[in-house]
């Protein structure tokens, strides 16, 4: 065990008028996680410490927060690898309801907006629609998407304008464009060429930093936007025919 | 006093696991329903199975449902009702078929179907050798049928209660008739009036030091309804998977061996050839648990510690990155550990509660041990026991559990509530939660919560355990009630009421003490050794005596036990060899 020190921004709206800074030192090992840390603190020293978290190894989506100045998952970041005081804040852009708890409301309309649901009319056969691995492969890496939030929280066009659907809305539409056999592309490209839609992407590659999944949400991006430009030109195209 | 709201919905549906999902989406085809869950939908823990969901297609080689129920009630040491196994692996593969129309992507072969793997126990012309049965999607298979089920709810515009706490079930006369729900983030009550509420709430690891499950895993929703003098079944059975990561205890899933993954002792020697002839490392889980824990008494643990190794060193590089890229994840952040090169040290962890709330093949939940029903009351995954698990759960059972039975629970609903009369609520329906939280709230100084739950974790470790005597049986049963008399004076430091997750974490121990101690009480009752009950004392199975089922009820404050008959239709029992 050694000493571990920790410098927390701490808000409670129903008491506070603003957030302040706490320092804590605790007891834990270099190969802990900075979750385990954040426990300490709450189990040990101040039971009113608030964060959400749950499966404590990366594939939930609930403890992601602000760790030395960066969007990550407070439960896959070891002790052993940062410096201290870690300081830990909650993620930006959202209202702090608690502590490291922000209001995801807003976040989640976004993910809503998109249609993040199989658009596919015809009824099935009796038994499974044949897909190639290859056809699978195609979007397999925004299947990975836990809806953590560490990417759009981390992107400056969101900072600047919270009504951009941001990078996570716009992997979950990705997950569905790709995929053979969805058939929602006009729905789904209609919503994300809006003003608010993946034109605010500046590509400054915040998200696929921040991204605990390894998701290339960058790519993702790029590769909608390209889908939407094709469209665009076969829309026109077609336009021309008439 | 908090302040409370109030709701009117036809079901209600706690908990947004893959088994709540599932039901949630077919109760709304036939009526009103909300769900409730403390978790955000897509944090529940049905998101961390990683290995895949057993269904007999036979895309890789033949394959019918008889064999998987065969492997399900032999893994299960014939404690498993077989009318509810077969009912299991029946509609296995039309839920499964269901879900890849939802959208869920499963890794393919290579002429475009959904692709299987071998998985701990599931067996070929009943036990001839392992079956590729196992549909996945990389390690991740959970992951995508949470994904997937709430994807759908969102399609069909289900309502969500996100972030609320249950904190009480209402019944009047013998009938359910709503539910008591904490407003996490503003700390009021909200009562919700249904003519159907269905238990979706999962299981309860976190009762153990070293688990697999989230540290929300708290069986809550058993809990609750053990307080209201229900009973629960067969708690003396709880899964230890062999591969949990070493003191961390998160899974390294089955999946690992069936792509040809094996165990190791000190010697290197791969030491399953012993225990299990003819399976080998892809025998039932409590024969492996029980063999790395044999090694590791019998001083071949590596260095002489309590772990053994996984060794998937032999692999192809792709088949590890590709077909296991989360576990590999894990192993480098957490261990710094290379999988393709090195060994990985692993130790048994807790990982699935096979008992829980007893229910029959409607996910109806019974009042009894002679199978009278709830009225109004359904349960479904793991926190219900229909018992399709037995005395040992097989992998990839327990997504098809969730999924049939949650299914079959939401159908059940959607036929039932539209018809229904309204029951009642009972006067005052929110006293019994406003009570229980400001008793919590006046407490003061008292015990730390932490060192209660530690010292619980610890007990139900080294007593309630892979192996189990009577002796320490006896002293955890003891223990565990100090620690249920120290939890009445435990102190509260947060007084506030906006995300009050102490509140929530007291809550959740709470329920854990009193299901650890059903646990150990049923434990020390069944004299003899039948699938994740292994007594040391008792080392036989002894079907003339104990091929029954516990139902376990709180009477006064004491555990009752009581007995009722396993349900055999197709397999006599026999010995368990694999
Ligand atoms: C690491 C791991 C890997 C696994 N891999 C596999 C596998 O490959 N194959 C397989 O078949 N099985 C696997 N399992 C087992 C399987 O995943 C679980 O048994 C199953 O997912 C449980 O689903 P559920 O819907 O019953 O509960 P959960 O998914 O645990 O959901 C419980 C829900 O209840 C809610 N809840 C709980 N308490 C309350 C409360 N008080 N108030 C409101 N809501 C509440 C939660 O918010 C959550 O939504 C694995 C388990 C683990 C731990
Ligand atoms: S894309 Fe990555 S960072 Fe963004 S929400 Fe999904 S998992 Fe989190
Ligand atoms: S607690 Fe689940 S991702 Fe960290």
């Amino acid at each position: 065990m050694a000493h571990v020190r920790l410098k927390i921004q701490r808000f409670n709206p129903e008491m506070d008028s603003a957030p302040q800074w706490r320092e804590y030192t605790v007891e834990a090992e270099p190969t802990d996680r900075v979750l385990d840390a954040l426990h300490a603190v709450k189990w040990h020293h101040d039971g009113s410490l608030a964060f959400r978290r749950s499966c404590a190894h990366g594939v939930c989506g609930s403890d992601a927060m602000m760790i030395n100045g960066k969007n990550r998952l407070a439960c896959k970041l070891l002790i052993k690898d940062l410096k201290q005081p870690i300081v830990v804040e909650p993620m930006r852009g959202f209202a702090v309801v608690k502590d490291l708890i922000v209001d995801q409301t807003k976040f989640f309309e976004k993910y809503r907006s998109v249609k993040p649901y199989l658009i596919a009319e015809e009824p099935p056969p009796a038994t499974e629609r044949l897909q190639s691995p290859k056809q699978q492969e195609r979007f397999e890496d925004t299947t990975k998407c836990i809806l953590c939030g560490a990417c759009t929280t981390s992107c400056p066009s969101f900072w600047a304008n919270g009504e951009y659907v941001g990078p996570a809305a716009i992997v979950q539409a990705h997950r569905f464009l790709f995929d053979s056999r969805d058939q929602g592309a006009e729905e789904r490209l209609e919503v994300l060429n809006k003003a608010s839609g993946v034109w605010r992407c500046r590509t400054i590659f915040n998200c696929t930093d921040a991204c605990p999944r390894g998701i290339n949400v960058t790519k993702a991006i790029v590769e909608v936007q390209n889908l939407l430009v094709a469209h665009a030109k076969q829309g026109s195209t077609t336009d021309a025919a008439q | 006093m908090r302040p409370v709201v109030r709701h009117q919905y036809d079901a209600v549906i706690v908990g947004a696991g893959g088994a709540g999902l599932m039901a949630a989406l077919e109760a709304s085809k036939g009526c009103r329903v909300a769900v409730v869950s403390k978790l955000y939908p897509t944090r529940s823990h049905t998101g961390t199975a990683q290995g895949g969901i057993g269904a007999a297609l036979g895309n890789r080689e033949p394959d019918n449902w008889e064999w998987h129920m065969f492997d399900t009630v032999k893994g299960g040491d014939y404690l498993v009702d077989q009318d509810a196994a077969e009912f299991m692996c029946k509609e296995a593969i039309r839920v499964v078929y269901e879900l890849e129309h939802m959208g869920l992507p499963f890794n393919r072969t290579p002429e475009g179907k959904i692709d299987q793997r071998k998985f701990g126990g599931h067996t070929k012309e009943f036990g001839k050798g392992p079956v590729q049965r196992s549909c996945f999607a990389a390690d991740r298979t959970g992951h995508m049928i949470l994904q997937t089920l709430y994807q759908q709810c969102i399609k069909r515009q289900v309502t969500f209660f996100d972030e609320y706490r249950l904190v009480d079930v209402l019944m009047r006369e013998g009938r359910c008739c709503g539910v008591v729900a904490l407003c996490l983030a503003t700390g009021e009550l909200h009562v919700i009036h249904a003519k159907a509420v269905l238990m979706a709430t999962g299981g309860f690891g976190r009762m153990y030091k070293v688990t697999s499950n989230a540290h929300t895993l708290t069986g809550d929703g058993c809990a609750i309804l053990w307080r209201r003098g229900l009973p629960l079944e067969d708690m003396e059975f709880f899964q230890f998977h062999p591969t949990g990561i070493y003191k961390l205890g998160i899974l390294i899933t089955e999946g690992a061996r069936g792509e040809g993954g094996v165990l190791r002792n000190r010697t290197g020697e791969r030491f399953m050839e012993r225990y299990a002839p003819t399976l080998l490392d892809l025998a039932p889980r409590d024969m492996v648990s029980r063999a790395v824990h044999q090694e590791i008494r019998a001083g071949r643990g590596i260095d002489g510690k309590d772990y053994v190794h996984l060794d998937l060193t032999h692999l192809d590089r792709r088949v590890i990155e590709e077909k296991l890229p989360d576990i590999t994840d894990f192993v480098r952040t957490y261990l710094g550990l290379d999988p393709v090169r090195e060994l990985i040290p692993i130790q048994p962890t807790a990982h699935y509660a096979m008992g829980g709330i007893p229910t029959n093949l409607n996910a109806e939940v019974l009042a009894d041990e002679q199978g009278r029903v709830v009225p109004g009351l359904y349960a479904a995954g793991e926190c219900a026991c229909v018992s399709v698990h037995g005395a040992n759960r097989l992998g990839t059972n327990s997504l098809v559990d969730i999924v049939v039975f949650g299914n079959r629970g939401g159908q059940r609903i959607a036929e039932w509530a539209p018809k229904a009369e309204w029951a009642a609520l009972p006067d005052d329906p929110e006293g019994s939660a406003q009570e229980q939280l400001a008793r919590l709230e006046a407490n003061r100084g008292g015990d730390e919560a932490a060192r209660l739950r530690a010292e619980m974790q610890q007990v139900m470790m080294d007593d309630v355990g892979v192996f189990r005597i009577h002796a320490g049986l006896q002293e955890a049963c003891e223990r565990v009630n100090r620690l249920r008399a120290a939890y009445q004076g435990v102190g509260l430091s947060d007084k506030g009421r906006r995300f009050n997750t102490e509140v929530e974490e007291l809550l959740e121990l709470g329920g854990l003490l009193d299901l650890a101690w059903v646990t150990a009480t049923a434990a020390l009752a069944r004299q003899e050794s039948r699938g994740g009950h292994s007594r040391e004392d008792f080392p036989n199975r002894d079907d003339a005596k104990w091929l029954k089922h516990s139902m376990a009820s709180l009477r006064g404050d004491a555990v009752q036990l009581a007995y009722k008959p396993v349900t055999i239709t197709r397999f006599q029992p026999q010995e368990r060899k694999y």
